[in-house]
């Protein structure tokens, strides 16, 4: 039974979208002042969207961001991939629970301690090769594709409980080999998956801070530590321009994605109608 | 054909590897690291030095704990209210919530302090209306805002995605046999909403706890959490070993949290976390 909204639901809903937006709304009006200042309006100016397209640290950064994020979600998603096809298969139910426990624990943990534990390790293998410097892009990497793993793994794993297992079976008895069945039956069904576990991986390591920040080098700045270092004295409105920016592109991308899902629901239903007319 | 199951298991090697160096390896190294001292002596002066932080720590719990019952107050009618209404709405709600979540927390908690602040927007608009202005930045209601306002989707979420699997037939059922609203709510909503609930607590709970960003923005510099703690001892004081035994503290108690909220609903060892 699907109702209607009452009125009184709907004001509920409004006032929390009220309290969701209000901040945002804000970042997004100060970005187009005209002054710098962040609590009075001087009329309506771009010029902070002007000074972010000349701003190469912010340009950087962002690269690096997208670099590190491709990386680590590509990464995590192979290695991930693969570790949940097997994990699938242990017949030691200790093993099995030990590997999940194990997964768990990225996930689990509050962010400050992966990221202050990934750091300790780092530090002490430098003092083991004597090097000092050693945080930067590799140690992020790590650091990125160890927080998305447990994602990609927890999202392919009950794709493979739902496959019929013999399906690969029968495709080996067939006369494919054992490679050829996982990517022609296994790989196609557990798909849906798999890029919902990359698109997370993806996100994710886009929006990272608190461990990327205890990993960081100085010699590569993603764009959250770039803030952060930025919110450390007053703000200048063109990083919120940049957020105004990264708020419209995800929203434009979620628009789209709930447009092709409604598409092809609507598909699929057509198809079914069609069906049930023949 | 024989051979194929093994060489399946073999190939969850790598991440098995890549698991007990990168995840169970540094949690070793935190452990290790509170019983040194800086010149790796062993000692116990870190763990003897926690009492000290005992006012953080309880601070820190008690404001998450409020921030994540706030989050759940203001969440349940809400999820609610979604699962019930069309499929439309639910799509849209969906994506509305979701949104603020992925734009970045730093962004989202600066906003939210000057929004805040003394000659914000909000005493403007009081000021406007002829009231008196509001002291709202760097108090403790400022910082549990911002955990309530950062986290609230993580308990929405879950929330949502459990009570629109609820076989709401129960619910009419129990009303023609005569339990009034309240009774509905006790005894069929909550109990089959609880493990939303647990998930969306500790979604809520951890990172409001290990916060150090949303305290030193909205709390200012006299209102140290324990995650402000660590992130000093080694981000400036440079006392790694002392950070150690505060994170290794932090854990704990977060683990043990967890372990009773998933007491109260019955655990799954699937890791029904996410969403």
């Amino acid at each position: 039974m699907k109702t209607k909204l009452s009125p009184a639901s709907k004001l509920y809903i409004a006032l929390i979208l009220i309290f969701l937006y209000a901040p945002i709304l804000v970042m997004i009006v100060f970005s187009f002042n005209g002054s710098n200042s962040t609590s009075v309006i001087h009329g309506f100016s771009t010029r902070w969207y002007l000074s972010l397209l000349h701003d190469e640290g912010t340009i950087k950064a962002l690269g690096n961001t997208l670099l590190l994020a491709v990386t680590s979600s590509l990464c995590a998603t192979v290695m991930g991939t693969a570790a949940a096809v097997g994990i699938d298969k242990f017949k030691s139910k200790w093993l099995k629970r030990t590997t999940m426990t194990v997964t768990n624990i990225p996930m689990m943990n509050p962010e400050i301690v992966t990221g202050i534990s990934m750091m300790l390790l780092f530090v002490f293998a430098a003092g083991l090769v004597g090097k000092t410097d050693v945080l930067g892009f590799g140690t992020m990497l790590i650091a990125h594709i160890t927080f998305n793993l447990p994602y990609v793994i927890l999202s392919v794993l009950p794709k493979l409980r739902q496959m019929d297992p013999h399906l690969p079976e029968a495709a080996m008895d067939l006369g494919c080999t054992p490679l050829q069945a996982f990517f022609k039956v296994t790989l196609p069904s557990i798909s849906t998956g798999i890029v919902s576990g990359l698109m997370m991986s993806f996100t994710l390591s886009l929006d990272d801070f608190v461990i990327s920040y205890f990993t960081q080098g100085p010699s590569f700045e993603t764009l959250p530590i770039r803030i952060f270092s930025m919110t450390k004295k007053r703000v200048k409105p063109d990083m919120y321009a940049l957020s105004t920016l990264i708020f419209v592109t995800i929203l434009l991308l979620l628009v789209l994605l709930n447009i092709t899902q409604i598409r092809g629901e609507r598909r699929e239903r057509n198809k079914l109608g069609k069906g049930g007319a023949a | 054909m024989k051979n194929s199951p093994l060489s399946r298991r073999l190939i969850s090697a790598p991440y098995l590897i890549w698991a007990a160096i990168f995840i169970v390896v540094p949690l070793i190294f935190v452990v290790y690291y509170s019983l040194i001292d800086a010149n790796g002596a062993f000692t116990w002066e870190n763990i003897k030095a926690i009492p000290d932080y005992s006012d953080i720590m309880l601070n820190s719990i008690w404001l998450g704990f409020v921030a994540t019952i706030i989050s759940l107050l203001i969440s349940y009618p809400l999820a609610y209210i979604m699962a019930r209404a069309t499929k439309n709405v639910q799509r849209t709600m969906m994506m509305l919530v979701m949104l603020p979540m992925w734009m970045n927390l730093l962004i989202r908690t600066y906003s939210l302090m000057i929004l805040l602040q003394d000659t914000g927007i909000i005493n403007a608009l009081l000021g406007a209306l002829h009231l008196s202005n509001l002291h709202m930045i760097n108090t403790r209601g400022a910082v549990i805002l911002g955990m309530v306002y950062n986290y609230i989707p993580y308990m929405i979420l879950p929330l949502y995605s459990i009570m629109s699997k609820m076989d709401y037939g129960l619910i009419e059922a129990a009303h023609d046999l005569g339990a009034n609203k309240l009774t509905v709510l006790r005894k069929i909503i909550l109990p089959l909403s609880m493990p939303g609930i647990a998930s969306g607590f500790t979604m809520v709970f951890v990172p409001s706890v290990s916060t150090f960003y949303i305290s030193k923005k909205l709390g200012g510099s006299t209102f140290a959490l324990i995650g402000d703690l660590i992130e000093i001892q080694f981000k400036s004081a440079n006392n790694y070993n002392l950070g150690a035994s505060l994170s290794l503290v932090l854990m704990v108690l977060i683990l043990i949290s967890i372990a009773i909220m998933n007491h109260f609903t019955g655990d799954d060892d699937d890791g029904g976390v996410l969403i």
